[in-house]
Parts: C-alpha cells; sequence; structure tokens
C-alpha cells in the first residue's frame, strides 16, 4: 500500500448549521436540522459567505462547497480563518469581499501538487430548472451564459480549485449518494500513487428542488411522513436535505513536517459495485459486504477493531435492512459489538455531500470518543437488531486513538467505505 | 414594447447591469473598462442580453468582442438603434 494519508482540515455546510463541528456538537446534543419535512441550510446566506460576484457565478452547490474549503483550509491552517459571518447584521452592506481566497504562495505545498475531488450526486440542478423555465417562457436567446459553467457537475470541483489556487488534479465524481466518500477515496489513492501531496476533497449537493423532489417521491424513496428515522420500523424514506462536507487531505508524513495538526489518518478504503438493481440495494448486501472487507484490508484491520460505524443509514426501508445484513456479514460476531448509528437521523439525506458530511462527523466522533445517537430511534423490527446508539451519544472504547468505518451507498449500486482513526 | 434608446436610458442600464454583479456603482464610469471592472466575456453576454430585451438592440458575439470600456459598450449600442 502506498503512503500513509493524514486528516489536517474539516469543513461543513449542513442543516444544522455552518462549521464542521457546529454539526457534531448539534448532532451529539440531539438536535435535528430537518424542518418540515426537509432539511435546508437555513443559516447559509451565499452573498454574505463570498460576496455577490461570486454568489452569482456559483449554483448553490459549489457555493457550499466553497464555504466547506474556506473552512476546512483554514482549519489546516493554510488560510487565515475568515471573518466572522453576520448575516443578519443590520445594513452592513454586502462587500464583494473573496477575502478566503488564497494565493500560490500561501498553500504548503507547490499548488500543482495539491489536488481537488469533489463529488455530488447531481450537481447544479437549480440552475437547470431555473433556466429551463427561461428557455420555455422568453426563448433561447435569453438563456444565461452563465447555465453551463453553473449547472455542470464539476462546478464545484473548479470553482474549489480556482478560489484556492489548487493547480494539480481536479475533477468531480459522480455516484449518487455514495459521491462524498468516492471523492474521499479518490483523493486518498491519488495521494498514497505519489501524483500529489495533498487534496482538497468532499461533496456537495444543493437538490431542495421541484424536480429532485418530485422524482424521489415518485419512486418512493423519500419519507411520506417526513421523518428521518434509520433502522427503526416505522422508517418510510429518506428526508432530503443539502449541504457540503470538504477535507484537506495531506501525505501523512508531509504534513507532520510541515507541522501540522493531524485530525485523524485514511487507514482503508474500499468500493465497489452490486451490479444489482438501478435503485434497489442487493438485499443480501454483498456489494456493500465487498466494500467493507476491501476497506479492512487495505487498513490491514479485523472488524473486531472498530470502535465506532458511521452507517449510510437512510431510513428507507430498503437500505436499513441490507445495510444490517451486510454488516453482519461483513464484520461476523463484531457487528453485534460495535455502536452504529446514522448521521441522516439529524440532518437527512445529503445525497451527493453525505459521504464527505458523515466522514467529518466520524472524524469527530472518533476524537471526541462519543458515538452520536441515530435519533428518532425507538421501535426494532425483526432482524435489525445490531447497536443503533438510540436516544442519546455514548462513549466509545478506551486505550488507543479509535477507529470508525462509514459507509456510503449510491443508486446505480455504488457503495464506497472508509475506515478512519483518530490522531 | 422596447424603451427608446437614449443615451441616458442605455448607460443607466448598463451601470444598474453591472452593479447587480456586485461592482460597486461608485466604480462604473464610461472609461472604466471592463477588465477594471472584473467583468468578463460571460458577463458581457448578459449585458447583451438585458439590452436586447429593455431596448430591442441585438448585439452579436463580433459586436463586443472588441469593446473595452463602459463607454464604448453604450456608443455600440446606441449606434445601432
Amino acid at each position: 500500500m502506498g503512503r500513509p494519508v493524514a486528516i489536517t482540515g474539516l469543513g461543513a455546510v449542513t442543516p444544522l448549521g455552518l462549521g464542521a463541528r457546529t454539526l457534531f456538537e448539534r448532532w451529539a446534543a440531539g438536535q435535528i436540522g430537518i424542518v418540515d419535512g426537509e432539511a435546508p441550510c437555513s443559516e447559509f446566506d451565499a452573498v454574505a459567505a463570498l460576496g455577490p460576484k461570486t454568489a452569482r457565478r456559483t449554483d448553490r452547490f459549489a457555493q457550499f462547497a466553497l464555504v466547506a474549503s474556506d473552512e476546512a483550509l483554514a482549519d489546516a491552517g493554510w488560510i487565515a480563518p475568515a471573518a466572522p459571518i453576520a448575516p443578519s447584521a443590520p445594513a452592513a452592506p454586502a462587500a464583494p469581499t473573496g477575502g478566503a481566497e488564497s494565493s500560490p504562495h500561501d498553500l504548503p505545498y507547490a499548488p500543482d501538487r495539491i489536488g481537488c475531488v469533489i463529488g455530488t450526486g447531481i450537481g447544479g440542478i437549480g440552475t437547470i430548472e431555473t433556466q429551463q423555465d427561461v428557455l420555455r417562457e422568453r426563448g433561447a436567446r435569453r438563456v444565461s451564459a452563465l447555465s453551463v459553467p453553473l449547472l455542470m457537475s464539476n462546478a464545484a470541483a473548479g470553482t474549489v480549485a480556482m478560489r484556492h489556487s489548487l493547480q494539480g488534479q481536479s475533477f468531480g465524481v459522480v455516484s449518487a449518494c455514495a459521491a462524498g466518500a468516492h471523492a474521499i477515496g479518490t483523493a486518498v489513492r491519488m495521494i498514497q500513487a505519489g501524483d500529489a501531496d495533498a487534496c482538497v476533497t468532499g461533496g456537495s449537493e444543493a437538490a431542495l428542488t421541484g424536480l429532485a423532489r418530485a422524482g424521489f417521491a415518485s419512486m418512493g424513496a423519500t419519507s411520506e411522513l417526513g421523518v428521518s428515522r434509520p433502522f427503526d420500523a416505522r422508517r418510510d424514506g429518506f428526508v432530503m436535505g443539502e449541504g457540503a462536507g470538504v477535507l484537506v487531505l495531506e501525505d501523512l508524513d508531509a504534513a507532520v513536517k510541515r507541522g501540522a495538526r493531524v485530525l485523524a489518518v485514511v487507514r482503508g478504503y474500499g468500493a465497489s459495485s452490486d451490479a444489482f438493481h438501478l435503485t434497489a440495494p442487493d438485499p443480501e448486501g454483498l456489494g456493500a459486504v465487498r466494500a467493507i472487507t476491501h476497506a479492512l484490508a487495505d487498513a490491514k484491520l479485523s472488524p473486531g477493531d472498530l470502535d465506532y460505524v458511521n452507517a449510510h443509514g437512510t431510513s428507507t426501508p430498503l437500505n436499513d435492512r441490507a445495510e444490517t445484513v451486510a454488516l453482519k456479514a461483513a464484520l461476523s460476531d463484531a457487528a453485534y459489538g460495535v455502536p452504529v448509528s446514522s448521521t441522516k437521523s439529524a440532518i437527512g439525506h445529503l445525497l451527493g455531500a453525505a459521504g464527505a458530511v458523515e466522514a467529518i462527523a466520524t472524524v469527530l466522533a472518533l476524537r471526541e470518543r462519543l458515538a452520536p445517537p441515530t435519533l428518532g430511534f425507538g421501535e426494532r423490527e425483526e432482524g435489525l437488531d445490531l447497536d443503533y446508539v438510540p436516544e442519546q451519544s455514548r462513549a466509545l472504547g478506551n486505550g488507543r486513538p479509535a477507529i470508525g468505518m462509514s459507509n456510503s451507498f449510491g443508486f446505480g449500486g455504488h457503495n464506497a467505505v472508509l475506515i478512519l482513526e483518530a490522531a | 414594447m422596447p424603451v427608446a434608446v437614449t443615451p441616458e436610458a442605455v448607460e443607466e442600464k448598463v451601470v444598474e447591469t453591472i452593479a447587480s454583479f456586485g461592482v460597486p456603482v461608485d466604480d462604473i464610469t464610461r472609461d472604466s473598462t471592463f477588465e477594471q471592472l472584473d467583468v468578463d466575456s460571460l458577463d458581457l453576454v448578459e449585458i447583451a442580453q438585458v439590452i436586447e430585451e429593455e431596448f430591442g438592440v441585438a448585439l452579436k458575439g463580433d459586436d463586443v468582442k472588441d469593446i473595452k470600456t463602459v463607454g464604448e459598450a453604450i456608443d455600440l449600442v446606441v449606434s445601432r438603434a
């Protein structure tokens, strides 16, 4: 295996607020970011955070990624922290600050040795829908010249790379609800292969739109009750959320050499495909089992080494059952001894951002030695008999640095699993 | 019905559109270059669309590619009316 990879910076925009630590603290305290059956990032103000020029030239999913990247790079010590954002400040003129932009000389590595890989499920669907309306109602000559650069699924990766002068490999990763985890795994491999010294990576999604909402509802994927309660017998679908998670990954030796604060180490990555059905998981969870098994082998760890599992746990009838089956098959007896909780109980399903946001939540859970709960879990279903951490946070293990696993599974049968260790 | 083309009306619309991009109004003069204002080719297309909608004056890519300043843009629109 290649070089060990460190996580040195975290950033997130989620329905629980701005900031990676805000997400973790509020989830661990039992707060829920779901309002009227959806989980919007209601504390996010694009113009206040990015200035009017950048806000106008980016779709909401790229805006989330930009703000999360500013936080992550500041967290890693690459750039100065942004000034506190006060969206409600009276009469404050929205100055086009863009103050968090980096110049190449700020970066701790040669700019062309820093990659940028950001996943998304759908990309700029808000722009697609808005411009489709313009086309229909006002004609082709009125469609914005910014349509394509805003809606393209690689826009988050492109704009984050531009903002911070990251000149290494940069691209988007598209694998539905596994995209955030695939992006991180791809970034890990990029560093391990020696193609980059560092990579800014994560996932982003802003799909609380009419078409996405209707499409997920038509296929019966979303909760009619508007409740996210993963693994509970009463679960009836996922709750749509939005947001972004961005992580700074660095070659571990290089990070240590520059005196970086290492938050966690990526111990293992495994990915696989169900090759079974366009949307339904293999009921035996065989694809998920392969991804988990690959990740454990990559990490050179045994199932019993896991202190925590951050489940994909969508709150759909099919996923939560198949994931439980897969955990039992992949971890055997150890499956019953490890706490398993779902971030989606607090923030809903962030689709292509989920894997990244949940990897961030996992890093903080391992560092704080605290498994946040699967909120809303109350009724057991036959066969769903793992320890889903009901009601409140639970202290994790003791002794050595905590090790956790974060699962992500996407429509299309894509499975991606990360194994992380607190530093 | 399109609005009648006068230098004043065109200037007002052009300044208003550039300001909507996040450029402070006080920075926008006839002599400002689009480069100074950080207005790029994608933004120029949007300005051209606003002008066409407001005044019924259609500008083509070739028309605007040599335009450097706000004043040149205004003059071009007025000359095409």
